[in-house]
């Protein structure tokens, strides 16, 4: 990469006092409703040239709020913003000129081609002349469309669709970029990628602000900005954040047994603030000031060992919230499953062809009942495509799909009242109140009379839903979402749970929970199959299948994945090193 | 088919028009204050209009003329000009849209026993409306001409009398508001139904519903019953305020207008499946319910009649229920309609219902898998 970015040093200098400080916010408070809460609360930070400032916190906490604001695009309830020099309410017009701002959802015209994209976006900058085609030139090699310029921006990869809108931001070079969660729906691979792309462009003197849900991120910043609920939680360096936690994580490992038992029996002690699956270990962060519990206390069984782990951002986190809540399913769901024989999930042969293209292309397996099985893939890769087959939302080309023995294809209708099924998104009916929510899905699961209220009533104590049932479910708080689209999927108790990246842009908090409620049932013998892109609902997995380029390339438990690439460069693959290693092999193969 | 699923399916869809104060409010406001706007508004009655003459002749016979122009009620006044330019302007300036010319010598051929004429200049802007003037300027002139030629031209002894059939004070009213039970309702019904499916594509929530054992079939009856409950409340509210604020009477059977309202809606419930299914947002929904609803309700008789249009179009207006439904509305509201030609008018309706509801059935099921 060659490109080089040329970065005016006339512009609003004078007005600095410190010449690596880009951004000075002080005091500054943004509230949309007078009654409501602020959406930010007395925010004083500032953000520096050459480095990755990060923007961290769950959904809701303010970073779209903040980056618009930096942005002018917004004005501030009270405080002020300075932009290069430029106050953001006074002199919105040259903080335009001196920023890129790459929105969540990039304004791409998906009816237009990536160049067609840049071109309007040139015309709107006023990027004209010698001056268009040397920037254009340089973007294309940069962001890799060159090859890619006539396709139609609809039509893009997610990673591809960030990248062009990384290009269209960076078309008037400017001083500073504010990037709103540009890793939403990226895979690991595209993820990598434009991490690289933007510590080439630091290195050439841009101040670049990255806000993201996915707290592994945290530790690729210079500095990050922790939100949490408008606040911020933590401004500096992650490092040290991540230091106020070291000594109090642990790693439970070896024969451990039932891992998620053990998960389960380890969060019962005070001591215990976070616990988490990580493939076949699990994490475990204790309180400050508290001693590990002995290996009886945590429920670990002879053969495994506990060892100090290095900790990580989100250990930090989560702690810092004071450790996650240790809400447990008040009921069980289900009664347990006995049947250890009959395989719940089977697929045979899979194929599915849209005309001339293979988008899955003869995959096999078997879920045994009580796993937790990952579909594994970056975007395109064929996963929704396995996915949709499996829950009967697309016919086969050919093979089968059997769901508690019943073809999906032969007996659709009997197959689907046997599984339960959760999308990626929040998808009941947000107009309708919970109790009507549920209503209509034990309904349509053919439950009715005394068994439906009984399915009500149960599901309502398992996940708390009492003080809720007359709220709209639109506007109900993230986490309680999640439980309601849970219960709603799990009322006729299914012995087969698909989820489409149940915990996609969901706080590390609402997301503990989520997988704390998934263990519970699993452990009453229900079977689940998840289907993600992202390592951390991939962790929860007692088996993957890697899916790329319509095919099977790896299967077997996380563990397994990461053996696969082990090598002496790289003795403790994570499960992403392990994704990206065996894309790369595979693709390595083909050539 | 399971009764639990399709009805918990029913009253999820209920649920969802009705829940919300704005979207019940938008399902019964509309329509009535439309049924008001088009009862008073749009009419095509033709009357209390000025006529314009430029009459050349002052012979007995044109004058004679003239004093019945004056005393028709359907002309408010006779406005008279002197030569064509003054006439000319008139018409552009749109002061009359009709003006009757009578040349100097119409009274000299008439005492003579030849044939006289009368040009009639006609604003073609106003075609409809010109032409109405017009007949009631035929009739006249026809009646003087008989008159004339008894000689009882002065006297008028004789009086012709008109009898309208089926709407005795050929109100324009009665012919035109019974029809809007069926306009309006199609046009809610279109956008209930149409919107309902690419609504919930929209959101996500429609593969929750394909993954249910709901089957595709059930899915579309349970799209289709609150599309026929909402249409039934909101035809027969209509068909209240017709009898009791217009005093239109229902002259034939109540039976034959909620059975007849039961089979066009089915057609229009089809018709929006149909649309709904070839959609996959509701922007596309809207544009589909648009160019289905502006011809059909252009086409289905209720401005002009079915029979003005050309011989090709009319094969083509028989696939509109509402043409049907117009003609069965107008039956009961103003006749006593026998079953017999309710029947010629049912089964288009249910033809139509059957062939657009398994068209969607299919598209549905082929876009589903």
């Amino acid at each position: 990469m060659t490109a080089t970015w040329h970065v005016s040093a006339s512009q609003g200098l004078a007005a600095m006092a410190d010449p690596t400080t880009l951004v000075t916010i002080d005091a500054l408070t943004k509230s949309f409703r007078t009654d409501g809460l602020p959406a930010l609360s007395e925010l004083t930070t500032s953000i520096k040239a050459g480095q990755v400032t990060g923007l961290v916190g769950p959904d809701g906490a303010g970073k779209t709020t903040l980056m618009r604001l930096m942005a002018g695009l917004m004005l501030p309830s009270a405080g002020r913003i300075e932009v290069c020099g430029f106050d953001t309410v006074t002199e919105a017009a040259a903080v335009h000129e001196v920023i890129g701002y790459m929105p969540q959802r990039f304004g791409l015209y998906e009816d237009l081609s990536v160049i067609e994209n840049l071109t309007l976006y040139a015309d709107l900058r006023g990027v004209v002349g010698q001056q268009r085609a040397e920037t254009f030139d340089k973007l294309l090699v940069f962001t890799d469309l060159e090859r890619f310029q006539p396709r139609l921006a609809g039509a893009l990869s997610g990673g591809m669709k960030q990248k062009l809108g990384l290009a269209c931001a960076m078309l008037k070079s400017p001083r500073l970029l504010l990037l709103d969660e540009p890793s939403v729906g990226v895979d690991p691979i595209s993820r990598r990628e434009l991490w690289k792309m933007v510590y080439t462009l630091i290195g050439e003197g841009v101040g670049v602000v990255w806000s993201t849900a996915y707290l592994d991120e945290a530790e690729n910043c210079a500095e990050v900005i922790v939100l949490n609920e408008a606040r911020a939680l933590f401004q500096g360096d992650p490092k040290v954040m991540t230091a106020s936690v070291v000594g109090r994580v642990f790693q439970v490992r070896g024969a451990i047994g039932d891992k998620r038992a053990l998960l389960v029996a380890a969060l019962k002690r005070p001591e215990v603030i976070d616990g988490v699956m990580q493939g076949a270990t699990v994490r475990l962060v204790i309180g400050n000031d508290q001693t590990l519990p002995s290996k009886a206390d945590l429920g670990a069984v002879e053969g495994s060992e506990v060892v100090s782990a290095t900790p990580r951002f989100e250990d930090a986190f989560v702690a810092m919230l004071g450790g996650q809540p240790k809400r447990r399913l008040l009921l069980e769901t289900r009664p347990q499953s006995t049947d250890n024989q009959s395989l719940p999930v089977t697929a045979k042969s899979l194929t599915k062809c849209f005309g001339s293209f293979t988008a899955a292309d003869n995959i096999s397996f078997d879920i045994k009942r009580g796993e937790i099985f990952g579909l594994l893939g970056p975007n395109g890769a064929g996963k929704s495509t396995v996915f949709k087959m499996m829950c009967g939302l697309l016919r086969l080309t050919s093979g089968s799909a059997l769901v508690d023995g019943l073809d999906l294809m032969k007996s659709p209708s009997a197959a689907r009242a046997r599984l339960g099924y959760m999308a990626q998104k929040f998808s009941l009916y947000g107009d309708l109140s919970v109790s009507q929510n549920l209503d209509f899905f034990a309904g349509a699961y053919g439950l009715s009379g005394q068994k439906k209220r009984d399915a009500i009533k149960r599901v309502v104590a398992a996940f708390d839903l009492a003080s809720q049932l007359q709220v709209n479910a639109g506007g109900l708080p993230l986490g309680f979402k999640q439980r309601l689209a849970l219960s709603c999927a799990i009322m006729h108790e299914p012995p087969v749970l698909f989820l489409d990246e149940p915990t996609s842009g969901v706080d590390p908090l609402t997301r503990r929970e989520f997988w704390s409620f998934i263990n519970a049932m699993v452990a009453r013998g229900i079977t689940v199959m998840v289907t993600t892109h992202f390592m951390d609902e991939a962790e929860y997995c007692d088996r993957v299948a890697l899916i790329y380029r319509g095919k099977n390339i790896a299967i077997g438990t996380p563990e397994e994945l990461q053996n696969m690439v082990r090598t002496a460069e790289l003795p403790h693959p994570t499960l992403e090193d392990a994704f990206i290693g065996l894309v790369h092999q595979h693709d390595g193969a083909l050539t | 088919m399971n009764w639990i699923r399709l009805l918990a399916l029913i009253i999820k869809e209920l649920l969802a028009a009705f829940r919300d104060p704005r979207a019940r409010l938008a399902l019964i406001l509309p329509p009535v204050l439309q049924f008001f706007l088009f009862a008073f508004a749009a009419t095509l009655e033709i009357s209390n209009v000025p006529i314009g003459v430029l009459n050349h002749d002052w012979g007995t016979a044109s004058t004679q003329l003239m004093a019945r122009f004056e005393r028709a009620s359907a002309f408010s006044e006779i406005r008279r000009y002197g030569s064509v330019a003054e006439a000319q302007v008139a018409i552009d300036r749109q002061d009359v849209m009709v003006v009757v010319q009578i040349g100097q010598d119409f009274s000299r051929t008439l005492a003579a026993g030849e044939t006289a004429k009368i040009q009639v200049l006609l604003d073609g802007r106003k075609s409809n409306g010109a032409q109405i003037v017009n007949g009631y300027v035929s009739s006249i002139v026809t009646r003087f001409a008989i008159d004339y030629k008894l000689g009882t031209a002065m006297t008028q002894a004789s009086e012709i009398v008109e009898r309208s059939w089926y709407n005795p004070n050929r109100d324009y009213r009665s012919a035109m508001i019974p029809t809007l039970i069926g306009s309006l309702t199609m046009a809610s019904v279109l956008m209930i139904v149409g919107m309902s499916v690419a609504r919930e594509r929209e959101l996500g929530t429609f593969e929750q519903l394909l993954v249910s054992p709901l089957q595709p079939f059930e899915i579309l009856i349970g799209k289709a019953v609150p599309g026929l409950i909402v249409g039934m409340g909101q035809g027969i509210l209509i068909a209240l305020i017709t009898v009791l604020a217009f005093g239109i009477s229902l002259t034939g059977s109540a039976l034959v207008l909620v059975v007849g309202l039961v089979v066009f809606l089915l057609a229009v419930i089809g018709v929006g499946l149909f649309i709904s299914s070839l959609v996959s947002n509701q922007q596309q929904a809207m544009m589909g319910i648009m160019v289905f609803m502006m011809p059909a309700m252009m086409l289905s008789g209720f401005t002009s009649p079915v029979q003005n249009m050309p011989a090709w179009l009319q094969p083509i207006a028989m696939a509109n229920p509402l043409v049907h439904m117009i003609v069965i509305l107008r039956g009961v509201f103003l006749r006593d309609m026998p079953f017999s030609l309710v029947a010629e008018r049912l089964w288009p309706m249910a033809l139509i219902a059957v062939v657009t509801l398994s068209a969607a059935a299919w598209l549905f099921q082929r876009r589903t898998q």
